[in-house]
């Protein structure tokens, strides 16, 4: 009896310990803290940034939820978080709908195509139409005559294609699925662009982070997601015939060339896509991604953040593999962010 | 666990009550009422899920009515929706979960109950119930990391090597698919049947086996011809309660089948369950007719599993009473 | 020839249980030998590390699990103890109470992703903000039907004759129930709380669009929290191979505190008591 009663008390202990635990932890002491979500194509470079970021303003968190672009955008419309991220800009219904929602480009990034083949390194070569093709679900062996053509000299096992694609709403996929609509014309009439489509084939997985390791887990897997997911894991990346002809590989200077280009002739709105730019050394899929905040509801912790972003921020871009925003569109963001701080 | 109702000792508690019917205190009147109020909560819950999932559906079920539920198409970018590929993913997974832990949670049930020595069925016993105790997102990462993995160089690519005619078993072999989904399933609603199978033969009075055992009938006799037959009800009530708790599991599902909204033949193509695409598209819905769309599909999912559940409830209660 | 299909029966149940619980020892083979490694000392109390950099921890979802347990538990055994206590007392067997048993199996039917949408909709949305406190609300839900079922089983076993005796002492029934029935309960009732933690620990699919997850230490109701099961699922499904040993790590601790609870429960109630 004397036992069952010791082990009452102490469940009732450890029921209030673990509350008051809960409770009294360190937090940091009043602390501002902004709450964002959405894209996980800007996961890693903005999870090195916030902590930077909080490194140098202690008083200050930035809580960044990798849920992707569409839930970015949701999440901002229904004022659960405080900015939103993402790679695909609102559609104009979107903007319609919601008028003071604004644009601010923060960063700009490769979309690479990863896969897992047995035996076979990086540099495997696919031009836009059999990348097509392979998604459409028409092209379904890696030894197919399509693929082994491009490239020749590679040993290319008979594994079926494992084709991953996002499940959730994506502007990465937005990214690609452009790409995919600019360079065939059969994709973009079944298929089109979107943060959601209706993939004809192919395994979804959840955010560029459930891409990436699927491919990874896969032998045979192909996948498409942010450059720095596949350097950090060291998956291949594929080579993409741009515009101009010739093989490219994702790197900071491929899309950069792009967004220098974009830069030259940027909307008022901000809302720029540069899928399949003109130029020797353009990386074809790549693009903007922005950082949505709604006018109304926008505080100078906040501001501050996104200046920061934008200027001392941007050199943590290039080493994982994102490129720095180009100096016209630094300076259009410094317009916007004036104006809303003025408040309008 | 609780399926069992102990049998209620009112009987003695006539003469207290009566007594203190007379004398009963303030205390007693507020302390009553307190009571029942916190047990009305209870329906006034399940009533206030079904409201609220009703009213926040109404954009999609006006728009789309009954054609949402035989409706193929999931596009959100186009604005059209329907649950079918959702219902089939869910039904698929809950089906080969039930094909494989049915039988076998029977079976553990008979075993634990009736034909094992004490000194085995209680420590095999606590180790099925330890199943039910691993949470769902454990069952996903082990399902991930080492049953696909398995399932694909032991089952799916030798199948489909051999078999790949088999409508049933064409198509490529991605790992994460219906299959995998049923196989973790199954696992996970194993020791839900085998429980509640085991409480519906205990309840089965120890006279009719001691009368056939007297008669020389051998132990295997008396569950096949006697015992299984009287359980009937209430094992097909453990068979619902176990598709019951697999058609509303979420994580482990979601991170094993394939997240695919697509209507395949195949075991091993993969596909999409009505609690996984919640899961999945629920944050990011950016139009109100998509997220009444989802809630549409979390309206789907809360009746079904309630239709179910009742039913199943009904057979136990039935059986073990 | 009978007694031979007889023992081959028994043979073929005992051969099908032991391949039931192969899954449960895989299960805690791999979650020991893959989270092993992870376990060091900064692990338990440091917060994540940045995307794809080394170390970090799940402190902050250690304390994240436990604040909104602890507010589950608050806010659902009350509640669910005294509904138990209607069940048993007030009306063991009168067609209310039955309803109402019907309805707590009912509830605790309903799909965990169901509560998650149904808190969303309730707290979320109208407080414009993801929450502690909503995260603590969907697994409350959870948690109650468990707790009244096992209040009702475990007072019923009382003996009577306490209650008798309390009675014709003259003591007022309630004060009879809350002090006498209720105490001689009460370790059943503490080991229902324990199983029902336990469940809820573990739970991820409530909290996807409540506590919606937060890399830092959170002590607010109002903002969002982490939690471990949240943390498991993230790192489980991403490319990083430092991320997804911590999910085996963050498993591993996972995984032996719910089993602790388990068999601390049949300890509890072990000695002479029935099974609830």
């Amino acid at each position: 009896m004397h036992r069952r009663w010791v082990a009452a008390w102490a469940l009732v202990g450890l029921g209030v310990l673990s509350l008051v635990g809960g409770v009294l932890l360190p937090g940091e002491g009043a602390p501002v803290t902004i709450t964002g979500a959405g894209s996980t194509f800007d996961y890693p470079l903005f999870s090195t940034m916030f902590a930077r970021y909080h490194q140098l303003h202690p008083d200050v968190q930035v809580n960044y939820q990798s849920i992707g672009s569409g839930g970015g955008q949701q999440q901002l419309f229904a004022g659960t978080v405080e900015f939103g991220a993402s790679d695909a800009p609102l559609t104009d219904e979107q903007q319609r709908a919601h008028p003071t929602i604004v644009h601010l480009p923060i960063t700009v990034g490769a979309v690479a195509v990863g896969y897992n083949l047995p035996g076979v390194g990086s540099g495997l070569r696919l031009t836009g139409d059999v990348l097509a093709r392979i998604y459409l679900g028409e092209i379904v062996r890696w030894s197919d005559p399509a693929i082994a053509r491009l490239n020749p000299g590679r040993r290319l096992p008979g594994l079926p294609i494992a084709v991953v694609h996002r499940a959730d709403g994506s502007g990465t996929t937005f990214i690609f699925t452009s790409y995919l609509s600019a360079v065939s014309p059969q994709w973009a009439a079944k298929v089109g662009r979107g943060v959601s489509v209706a993939w004809p084939a192919g395994v979804g997985a959840k955010g560029s982070e459930g891409v990436a390791g699927q491919v990874r887990q896969t032998p045979g897997g192909i996948g498409y997601f942010e450059m720095a997911y596949a350097v950090q894991n060291r998956i291949p990346m594929a080579l993409v015939q741009n515009m101009a002809g010739r093989w490219v590989a994702p790197s900071v200077h491929g899309a950069s060339v792009g967004a220098a280009q974009a830069a030259a002739r940027m909307p008022a709105d901000l809302r720029a896509v540069f899928v399949n730019a003109p130029g020797a050394d353009t990386y074809p899929i790549a693009g903007f991604s922005w950082l949505l905040v709604d006018s109304r509801r926008v505080r100078p912790a906040l501001l501050d953040l996104v200046t920061w972003m934008i200027h001392d921020g941007q050199r943590y871009a290039a080493p994982l593999g994102y490129a720095p925003l180009p100096a016209p569109v630094v300076r259009r963001d410094e317009e916007k962010l004036r104006s809303l701080r003025a408040g309008h | 666990m609780l399926a069992t109702d102990a049998p209620p000792s009112s009987f003695l508690r006539v003469p207290a009550r009566a007594g203190a019917g007379r004398m009963r205190s303030r205390g007693d009147r507020v302390f009553r009422l307190l009571t029942l109020a916190a047990a009305l909560v209870l329906p006034a819950l399940v009533a206030a899920i079904g409201v609220q999932l009703w009213e926040a559906s109404r954009l999609a079920r006006e728009r789309f009515g009954v054609g949402f539920l035989w409706h193929e198409t999931w596009n959100p970018v186009a604005s059209q929706f329907g649950a079918l590929p959702f219902l089939y993913g869910t039904v698929v997974s809950s089906a080969i979960a039930l094909a494989l832990a049915g039988p076998a949670g029977v079976v553990v049930a008979i075993y634990l109950a009736e034909m094992a020595p004490s000194w085995i069925s209680r420590p095999l016993g606590t180790l099925v119930e330890l199943l039910a105790a691993v949470p769902s997102v454990v069952y996903g990462l082990w399902g991930v990391f080492v049953l696909i993995p398995w399932l694909r160089a032991w089952v799916e690519v030798p199948v489909s090597l051999h078999l790949s005619r088999v409508p049933l078993l064409a198509g490529p072999v991605y790992g994460p698919g219906l299959l995998a989904a049923g196989v973790v399933l199954a696992i996970m609603i194993l020791p839900t049947v085998a429980a509640i199978s085991r409480e519906v033969l205990l309840a089965i009075p120890g006279s009719q086996r001691d009368a056939a055992l007297a008669l020389g009938v051998t132990r295997w006799e008396v569950i096949r011809h006697i015992l299984l037959p009287a359980a009937r009800r209430g094992i097909a009530g453990a068979l619902g309660l176990g598709i019951g708790r697999a058609l509303g599991e979420t994580m482990a599902a979601t991170m094993v089948i394939g997240n695919t909204a697509r209507i395949s033949a195949s075991l091993l193509a993969p596909g999409y369950s009505l609690p996984s695409v919640i899961a999945n598209e629920f944050t990011e819905a950016s139009t109100p007719l998509y997220l009444s769309a989802l809630v549409e599909l979390g309206l789907l999912l809360f009746g079904v599993t309630l239709a179910v559940n009742v039913l199943a409830r009904m057979l136990v209660r039935g059986a073990v009473r | 020839m009978r007694a031979l299909v007889d023992r081959l029966m028994t043979a073929v149940g005992a051969a099908v249980t032991l391949l039931g619980i192969l899954p449960l020892l895989s299960i805690v083979a791999y979650t020991v030998a893959r989270g092993a490694s992870a376990l060091t000392p900064s692990f338990f109390v440091a917060t994540p590390a940045p995307v794809g950099a080394a170390g970090g921890g799940i402190g902050n979802a250690l304390a994240g699990t436990a604040f909104v347990v602890g507010l589950a538990l608050i806010l659902g055994v009350p509640a669910g103890v005294l509904a138990g206590l209607y069940l048993a007392e007030h009306a063991p067997s009168g067609p209310v109470a039955e309803a109402v048993r019907f309805v707590s199996d009912v509830l605790a039917g309903v799909p965990t992703i169901v509560v998650g949408v149904f808190v969303y909709t309730l707290l979320v949305v109208p407080l414009h903000t993801f929450s502690a406190l909503s995260g603590g609300v969907a697994l409350a839900l959870i948690l109650l039907p468990t707790v009244t079922r096992t209040t009702d089983a475990v007072l019923r076993l009382v003996p009577p004759d306490l209650r008798d005796a309390g009675l014709a002492l003259g003591v007022p029934e309630w004060r009879v129930t809350l002090d006498i029935t209720l105490r001689a309960a009460l370790p059943g009732v503490l080991t229902g709380v324990l199983l029902g933690m336990a469940r809820i620990a573990g739970e991820t699919a409530p909290l996807l669009f409540t506590a919606f997850g937060n890399p830092y230490w959170s002590v607010s109701l109002l903002r969002p929290i982490a939690a471990v099961p949240l943390l498991i699922y993230e790192y489980a499904i991403s490319p990083y191979p430092a991320w997804i040993a911590q999910a085996w790590g963050a498993a591993l601790v996972l995984v032996t505190c719910v089993l602790a609870a388990h068999l601390l429960a049949r300890l509890l109630l072990r000695p002479g008591r029935a099974q609830p």
